[in-house]
């Protein structure tokens, strides 16, 4: 399993490092997030948190059970599926639903494509679409950030029983003495009022959204670190990010009033996350370093045409279930073209 | 399974039986895909789209069997046509006069029964070579597979879907409808569901076949 | 599908078929067809027509609250005239309680939503000159939004008094209806749309406007033909 994986490593590494290696300095670098998460959100966010790696890892260990190839918990792949999934679910989303979400993630996006490796697509994000579908009013559920009572009391959604519809929020949210609470995410303002919420609040994560979103600053940071460390191509995060950019200039250039400019682009909903932690999954991205630029810059454009102009509010979920798809046909297109060792050196410079 | 119906088949319980499960139309053929994965979004359409295409399969049957030794090669699939379309239509007339509510909601799919490669299949491999009583109970086994298969899409949709189960609620005002599984979406997950379990199944048994005394302990 | 494999007949090369066969298998295949589609036909057509009855029926009582007994009429260029006197064209539906009072005109209207046309049954009152109920007959949207127009009940206040007003010419409405952004809706002729499902909504304003825009000008005009149908015979 683990030859099977061809990783490209920054320049100044010397070794390489292994599949366990590089997964669990994923997991390392996203637990400052979770703790932002938690901290922003509360106990909620925790058993959200706590809820999806658990599932995860149990369907990750039946599966691997039942083909009988031995115990794949071990590479740590599906500890990073589930806290990725409960970092992109809203922080009140009812727990049973967010196993469901692990489950059908680990089970329909990876298992039976044949376990790490195989997967065509992000197995997180494959759980997400599955209950965007299948619970489309609970997933789009926001509840403030900071709420004063959040280390005390849970969301009363978190909570709901399983197959059982989860209640209203509203009430508990006016209970709550928030002020100025709308319902909606910095980018539900921006898309449906053109009210954009300033650049600071959103960068540094002061906002309401999905439990590990908000905060773009954090997100880059260990992101980066992540990159320092050779655990992910740095290309994908940098060209999705790019491509998102460049792709809302022109808009944002036209009417600034009516398109989000540029910077809120970057730094709101779950596009920062995504750039670093999902679009850049070695098993479902291309190989190729061209192949990475293309594929980031084809789901940083399409996130943005999704969000302008598109029935949803945040796009980058299907921008990058689309690159992943994509993934296979973009690598064949950037296939260094080997005649000999001299010209191949030279495609590669 | 081995013989080629060289000769007339001789009615047996098989002759139905194979419909159901050897010869399932969905689960083993994967035939007859569009109105398997368009209409059974609940249990009551899925029912009466394999109750349509079990009469249509029946009718265009017995018709094709006890016309086959008139039906000259060069006209045949034109005379099957003609006739599995008459039973289509008729079948057409009567939903509408059952149930105006169920040929809304079946729609375009009654039509379209008849392109359903099932029923060209049958009449083409096994109504056009065998005599009426074989044919029509061949036919009636085929059609009940047909209806038992999109049952099985068409209930676990519809519970999960709406919480219901022809239309009675099963779960309560509490429930909170997997709003995917009436979509189109649905129908492809749950029928890669059942195909699992059923290869699922049948493996089991092909390694058991195989090895009576020594199953891996992993493959539980 | 082992056995079923397709096997050659011992029967004459194919070349040899006589034309006169081929004909004659096709023309008696087409003869049972067409004598078995026209029976079913045949005893089929009066059951469906009762059955579209009953539909229609079930919807206009459902949509006029307190209705009993309903006439058809021929929504056409002159006006209203009664349905089954040989004229064609869109139908409207005079609703009347029990002692025989108009309680509403069942008009419909068709508006492209998400995934298809929504055709929707609207109860105008043309006392007040205002939809005041709606019933939807026919839609393909998505469960969990656009089926909201049926179920949200914030939505369905919208149709409880929606203005239709016709203009001094009795031609046109002096507002049309119109779907707004969720949250905007000012006046009575607004529909203030669902949030998350605002195509669907478009398409109930869509129905709501072309259903009133054709038929209430006629409506007004042939008043006193559907408050004087009260006293003649009805089913």
């Amino acid at each position: 399993m683990v030859k099977g994986i061809e990783i490209r490593t920054s320049p100044h590494l010397k070794r390489a490092l292994n599949v366990q290696q590089i997964m669990r300095s994923v997991v390392y670098a996203m637990l400052p997030i979770c703790a932002f998460a938690i901290w922003q959100f509360g106990l909620s966010a925790a058993l959200l948190l706590a809820t999806t790696t658990g599932a995860a890892v149990a369907t990750e260990a039946w599966f691997s059970r039942l083909r009988g190839a031995g115990n794949t918990v071990a590479d740590w792949s599906a500890v990073i599926t589930g806290i990725l999934l409960g970092l992109t679910l809203p922080p009140g989303f009812p727990l049973w639903m967010a196993a469901v979400a692990a489950f059908v993630g680990i089970g329909l996006g990876k298992a039976l494509f044949g376990g790490l490796g195989y997967n065509v697509m992000n197995p997180a994000l494959i759980g997400r679409a599955f209950v965007q579908a299948a619970f489309p009013v609970a997933i789009t559920t926001w509840t403030p950030a900071f709420a004063p009572s959040r280390f005390v009391e849970l969301i009363p959604t978190t909570l709901t029983a399983p197959f059982m519809r989860p209640e209203s929020v509203t009430d508990w949210i006016a209970g709550l003495g928030v002020d100025s609470w709308t319902g909606a995410t910095p980018l539900a303002m921006q898309k449906f009022q053109h009210i954009e919420t300033p650049a600071w609040d959103t960068f540094a994560g002061l906002v309401s959204g999905s439990a590990g979103e908000t905060s773009a600053l954090l997100i880059l940071v260990c992101g980066l670190w992540l990159a320092w460390r050779g655990c992910l191509d740095w290309r994908i995060p940098a060209s999705v990010l790019a491509g998102a950019a460049l792709t809302a200039l022109p808009f944002w250039l036209v009417d600034p009033g009516l398109y989000p400019s540029p910077w809120f682009v970057l730094c709101s909903g779950g596009l920062m996350l995504a750039a670093w932690f999902m679009a850049s999954d070695m098993v479902a991205s291309p190989v190729t370093p061209w192949g990475a630029i293309i594929y980031g810059v084809f789901i940083g454009a399409l996130t943005v045409i999704i969000r302008l102009f598109g029935g949803l509010v945040e796009g980058v979920m299907y921008a990058i279930l689309l690159g992943n798809a994509a993934g296979p046909l973009i690598s064949a297109w950037t296939q260094p073209r080997v005649y000999g060792a001299v010209k191949k050196a030279r495609a590669k410079s | 399974m081995a013989e080629l119906p060289k000769h007339q088949e001789d009615l047996s319980l098989d002759t139905f039986v194979r419909g159901l499960w050897k010869e399932n139309p969905v689960f083993v053929m994967l035939l007859g895909m569009c109105p398997t994965l368009a209409v059974s979004n609940s249990a009551i359409n899925a029912i009466s789209m394999g109750l349509a295409t079990t009469f249509v399969l029946a009718g265009s049957g017995a018709l094709i069997s006890g016309l086959r030794n008139w039906i000259p090669k060069q006209v045949r699939i034109a005379s099957y046509i003609v006739i599995i379309a008459t039973f289509v239509t008729i079948v057409d007339y009567a939903i509408q006069a059952i149930s105006l509510d169920l040929y809304a909601a079946l729609g375009a799919f009654i039509q379209l029964i008849v392109v359903n490669c099932i029923i060209l299949g049958r009449a083409e491999a096994y109504a056009s070579q065998q005599r009426l009583v074989p044919t029509l109970v061949n036919s009636l086994g085929i059609g009940a597979g047909f209806t038992i298969a999109l049952f099985a899409l068409g209930s676990v949709r519809e519970i999960l879907g709406s919480g219901t189960l022809f239309g009675l609620h099963l779960f309560g005002a509490g429930f909170q409808p997997w709003v995917v599984m009436v979509l189109p979406p649905g129908g492809f997950f749950v029928l890669g569901a059942w195909l699992l379990l059923f290869n699922w199944i049948k493996q089991r048994g092909e390694r058991r076949a195989d090895a009576p005394t020594g199953v891996p302990a992993n493959a539980r | 599908m082992t056995n079923d494999v397709q096997v050659e007949a011992p029967q004459a090369p194919p070349d040899a078929t006589p034309t006169f066969a081929m004909l004659r298998t096709l023309g008696g295949i087409s003869l049972i067809s067409g004598l078995l589609v026209v029976l079913a036909y045949q005893f089929t057509l009066p059951i469906i027509a009762e059955n579209q009855r009953v539909r229609t029926e079930q919807a206009v009582f459902r949509v006029v609250p307190g209705a009993v007994t309903k006439r058809d009429f021929v929504l056409t260029d002159a006006g209203l005239v009664p349905a089954g006197e040989g004229v064609q064209g869109e139908l409207i539906y005079a609703a009347y309680d029990a002692a025989d009072q108009l309680k509403g005109v069942a008009i419909t209207g068709v508006g492209n939503g998400y995934a298809g046309p929504v055709t929707v049954l609207f109860n105008y009152d043309p006392a007040c000159q205002c939809i005041v109920g709606s019933k939807i007959l026919q839609m393909t949207e998505t469960p969990g939004f656009g089926d909201k127009m049926e179920t949200d009940p914030e939505f369905l206040e919208n149709l409880k008094a929606l203005d239709a007003k016709l203009n001094a010419d009795g031609t046109a409405l002096i507002n049309p209806i119109v779907t707004v952004k969720h949250g905007t809706k000012t006046h009575p002729w607004q529909i203030d749309a669902i949030s998350g499902a605002t195509l669907s909504s478009n398409a109930m304003g869509k129905a709501a406007n072309t259903a009133a825009q054709r038929a209430t000008p006629a409506i007004q005009r042939d008043l006193a033909k559907l408050t004087a149908a009260n006293h003649t015979g009805q089913d």
